[in-house]
């Protein structure tokens, strides 16, 4: 963390979020925000709560249910000066306008052979685990970091909440802005109360590209990004109870993937777990391996270890959605599967 | 087009079990959540989307459909499905996650799929149309009896798949019906701030295709219209267009406090609930005795009870079930 002030202002994921964009928009007009139900209401997650308010309607767009037209749109308007940022209500919906997203967002820069700056914020919310089913609880983060030409940014507590925002907002390329539902911080989708911390109310920056090592320790490096950080801490906790030192990664960017900061940890270690909410197959938990593989294979004393969601859609059974997802017990099962 | 007497008994039944299935389900939804609001929470979780308002449109227009024509609903299914002849029992354990429901308690309230009477949805806006024309193609195909209806919210018709699938229907010639139920808001935002046109039916004139504008939420003007497009899809005329005023008498979905929504409109949803004037219509003009009232509604909401009952009887699937099903 780069900010220290006296003062604890602890605040959600939702209200960071809401701050950092409102603090952009104070300061640079070219900054604007669209998207379903962004404006009076706030956002469906809370996080642009009070802007409709502040900079009015002309600044702050609802949008008719035209994710095609609108992501389009800030493709268009990024190219030509602004800095919009959009939201994809839940990143579920990425179907219905997938190419504004990875066919021109993600490569006009490319194709005018780097004229072309775009930069798009575009947020969206990922996670499950309150039974919403299939079509509105995934996590897609490799779908979009596979994609070359999107930054992927996706914060698991408040204070990287704004200070990734600030970042995304300054960046001159598009930069997917992904954030869990159950760490938003709105009651009615639960609350994990450790993505609730102190938030500086000064505009600070935290780097895209930068993992933070969230808890130090000597014997198994655990990697996580969003909700997956938290069931890490929670395993890391249950396994100094039984004598393990664990070290807690939280990968913060998944493009640019920092990498190095993976392998020092292990190098550490000598053990690798990694966690993720996202489907298994073809995921983060298999780049992250082969990164660290690829890199040193011998400084590894056992197989690593994922513990990611099963290949399935999400069911919506509470019973079923709560077996596939990953939790702290897979974790420390997984630990114990590897010194066995 | 006039409905006899017993169709509009079938259509006023329709809409009591639906409206009684949901009251059933907002009280049982609400257990667990309260005084703190955790959708996750309860014998219910998960996103709810009440028709409560609106059964007009789906039984003006399901009182016109077979068991082997086909059906593409929206995120707000139930009272199109209660019309559609969807099993309630099973649908209703569905919607509490149970291993006896539709889908073993995959889907949930907004994927109910009952292939016996071909109802199916989609919680993605805009995606009852595609798999309807789909269904209108086939049948065209095999030469089989059969229509399609695909209901759609007013929010839906600014989604690509509306238009692209409203020309290809048209351009097919396919026996498919696009029902819009307008109730004037998608989540908070009002139609008058996210659509160009005032009613949505002028916009089958840019597919060439009839449209219709149906106002007043009134299931005998619905009847008589839907009747009239069914027929001439049956007639291999093609599709037409009808846009449907209805009513959302709940929020978007429980746990809303509709604070976006003017007073005004609120404290009126009481008085233009469409099956209070359904029961006075019946009973000034078709001499609906409170006998015979009492005995409809004795048996819509013994259906209900009865599929509250059979849910809440039903065990739970196992977690490991969740590996299943995912090919056939
Ligand atoms: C492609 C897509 N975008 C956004 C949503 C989120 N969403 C769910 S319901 C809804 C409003 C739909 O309005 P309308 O079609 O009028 O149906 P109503 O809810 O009024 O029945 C929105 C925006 C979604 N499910 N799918």
């Amino acid at each position: 963390m780069t900010t220290v002030t006296s003062n604890v202002r602890k605040q959600t994921i939702a209200r960071a979020m809401a701050e950092a964009i409102a603090q952009e928009m104070r300061t640079d007009p070219r900054v604007f925000v669209m998207g379903e139900d962004i404006g009076q209401l706030g956002g469906v997650f809370g996080n642009t709560r009070g802007l409709f308010e502040e900079f009015g309607p002309e600044r702050v767009r609802d949008t008719p249910i035209s994710e095609t037209a609108f992501i389009g749109a800030a493709v268009g308007a990024a190219a030509d000066g602004m800095r919009p940022v959009v939201e994809l209500m839940f990143v579920d919906f990425f179907g219905v306008c997938m190419d504004a997203i990875y066919n021109l967002m993600a490569k006009n820069t490319y194709f005018s052979g780097g004229k072309l700056s775009i930069p798009v914020v575009l947020m969206t919310a990922t996670g499950g685990g309150y039974s919403d089913a299939g079509q509105h609880s995934q996590c897609l983060h490799a779908t979009f970091a596979h994609l070359p030409g999107m930054k992927v940014v996706a914060p698991s507590n408040a204070y990287d909440a704004k200070g990734l925002m600030i970042s995304a907002i300054r960046d001159d390329n598009p930069v997917i802005y992904l954030f869990h539902k159950a760490l938003q911080g709105m009651g009615w989708l639960g609350t994990e109360p450790a993505s609730i911390v102190h938030v500086p109310e000064e505009a600070y920056t935290v780097p895209i590209g930068k993992a933070a090592t969230v808890r130090e320790g000597r014997d198994v490096t655990i990697v996580g990004i969003t909700s997956g950080v938290h069931h890490a801490l929670k395993a890391a906790e249950q396994l100094e109870q039984k004598g393990v030192s664990a070290e807690v990664i939280d990968l913060r960017s998944l493009v640019p993937l920092d990498r190095e900061h993976v392998i020092n940890s292990v190098r550490k270690t000598g053990r690798l777990i990694v966690v993720d909410e996202d489907y298994q197959s073809y995921g983060v938990t298999g780049e992250i391996i082969a990164s660290v593989v690829e890199a040193d294979i011998s400084m590894l004393k056992s197989p690593p270890k994922r513990v990611a969601y099963p290949d399935i859609p999400i069911p919506f059974s509470r019973p079923m959605e709560q077996w596939a997802l990953p939790n702290p017990a897979k974790i420390v099962a997984a630990y114990e599967s590897m010194v066995k | 087009m006039t409905p006899t007497r017993e169709q509009k008994i079938w259509m006023y039944e329709h809409m009591l079990v639906s409206r009684y299935l949901e009251e059933m389900i907002e009280e049982i939804y609400m257990e667990g959540k309260t005084p703190a609001f955790n959708m996750a929470a309860g014998p219910i979780p998960g996103e709810m989307h009440l028709s409560k308002g609106q059964e007009p449109c789906a039984v003006g227009v399901c009182v016109h459909l077979k068991p082997f024509d086909v059906v593409t609903a929206t995120h707000r299914p139930h009272h199109i499905a209660v019309a559609k002849g969807v099993d309630l029992n099973k649908m209703t354990a569905e919607i509490f996650g149970k291993a006896t429901g539709l889908s073993g308690g995959r889907g949930g309230h907004m994927h109910i799929f009952d292939p016996d009477v071909n109802f199916s949805c989609s919680g993605i806006i805009g995606q009852s149309v595609g798999p309807a024309v789909g269904a209108a193609l086939s049948r065209k195909l095999q030469k089989k009896e059969g229509v399609a209806v695909a209901f759609l919210g007013e929010g839906a018709v600014n989604q690509g798949a509306f238009h692209e699938g409203l020309n290809l229907a048209a351009v097919w010639k396919l026996p498919v019906i696009f029902v819009i139920e307008d109730n004037g808001w998608g989540i908070s935002v009002p139609k008058t701030a996210s659509t160009a046109v005032e009613h949505n039916d002028i916009r089958a004139q840019a597919y060439g295709i009839p449209g219709h504008y149906v106002p007043g939420n009134n299931p005998l003007e619905i009847f008589r219209v839907a009747g009239e497009a069914i027929a001439r899809a049956r007639r291999g005329e093609g599709p037409s267009l009808i846009e449907i005023e209805t009513l959302r008498m709940a929020g978007h979905f429980m746990g809303d406090a509709e604070q976006y929504r003017p007073k005004e409109e609120l404290a009126m949803l009481k008085a233009r609930d469409p099956i209070v004037a359904m029961r006075t219509y019946l009973m000034t003009v078709d001499k609906m005795s409170e006998a015979e009232d009492q005995e409809i509604v004795t048996r819509a909401r013994k259906r209900a009870e009865a599929a509250i009952a059979f849910a809440k009887e039903s065990p739970y699937p196992r977690g490991e079930e969740a590996l299943e099903k995912v090919f056939v």
